[in-house]
């Protein structure tokens, strides 16, 4: 597609996958510390992993280094497979987890959850 | 990145993602807050996209999009419609402050910072193909310890998952 001058000047740059990566790790934050329900909880951890699986792969996309080959360095990719990976078993857990304590108390509640309080 | 089309998707997914984010925040119902939760996977996949991971942008679809959220459907419907609300404690006003400070903190870092990037020609050169060549030598190649590790992880989530949720028999009790 050949250059629109109207918007051409709005190129994207490393630094607005960033600020966006930023914006959904801060709004994952707060959910993941405000939130009563376990499984919203969960959620903004999971909104926090992928901001930064956008940050990886921004760095990988824009980064300046190249391999002795000379093809485009892919390790941000791996890693964020593995991050996907840790992801998934952690929500499985976790997940578990609220089953167990929705048995054991009757709510998933986490303000209720404080068996643990002196 | 200086074409139209990318330009226009950056600008249309990122304002999807964020603001499905933001609604997974306040939605009331915690039903409604898995949707967005969902379609913020989607446009996160979007964007994965313009940065030419098409591996990694499927992977989120399928592990995000698809398993996670089942997962999530489950735990949700396994608990009352009591408790299916999406309500925030005393400290949203805490975490709010210190979620600004933080995105601050990184958005004056990412645009101050002089990242010395590829741009123009040199970006549109490196385009990559297809990716699923690559990350498959590296797992098998430079990574294989950490494949193999991640590998373990996993058997042990699952099993980690059924030992947590099984019905124990009190003794005394056999079947």
């Amino acid at each position: 597609m050949p250059p629109i001058p109207a918007i051409q000047d709005l190129s994207i740059t490393l630094a607005h996958y960033l600020g966006l990566a930023g914006t959904i790790f801060a709004i994952g934050t707060v959910i993941a510390l405000s939130k009563r329900n376990a499984v919203a909880v969960l959620m903004g951890i999971e909104l926090m992993l992928n901001a930064v699986n956008l940050t990886v792969l921004a760095f990988s996309r824009f980064g300046a280094g190249f391999d002795r080959t000379g093809s485009a360095p892919l390790d941000g990719h791996v890693f964020v497979v593995f991050v996907l990976t840790v992801a998934a078993a952690e929500a499985a857990v976790a997940l578990a987890m609220a089953v167990l304590v929705y048995r054991r108390r009757e709510t998933i509640d986490l303000d209720r959850v404080n068996l643990m309080r002196w | 990145m200086e074409s139209p089309g990318i330009i226009l998707a950056f600008f249309a997914l990122s304002g999807l993602t964020a603001t499905s984010a933001l609604l997974v925040l306040v939605a009331r119902n915690l039903m409604h807050a898995l949707v967005f939760l969902v379609v913020s996977f989607l446009g996160m996949a979007g964007l994965f996209l313009t940065l030419s991971a098409d591996f990694i942008a499927v992977a989120q679809i399928l592990i995000y999009a698809g398993s996670i959220s089942v997962l999530m459907v489950f735990a949700v419907m396994l608990t009352p419609l009591a408790s299916r609300n999406n309500g925030s404690t005393l400290y949203v006003i805490p975490a709010l402050l210190a979620a600004g400070g933080l995105s601050n903190i990184i958005g004056f870092i990412a645009i101050d910072t002089d990242w010395d990037e590829r741009k123009g020609e040199v970006l549109a050169q490196s385009d990559f193909t297809t990716t699923v060549a690559g990350i498959g030598d590296l797992l098998l190649g430079k990574y294989i310890l950490a494949f193999e590790v991640a590998s373990v992880l996993l058997l042990f989530a699952l099993l980690g998952a059924i030992v947590l949720v099984q019905e124990r028999r009190r003794a005394g009790e056999e079947a």
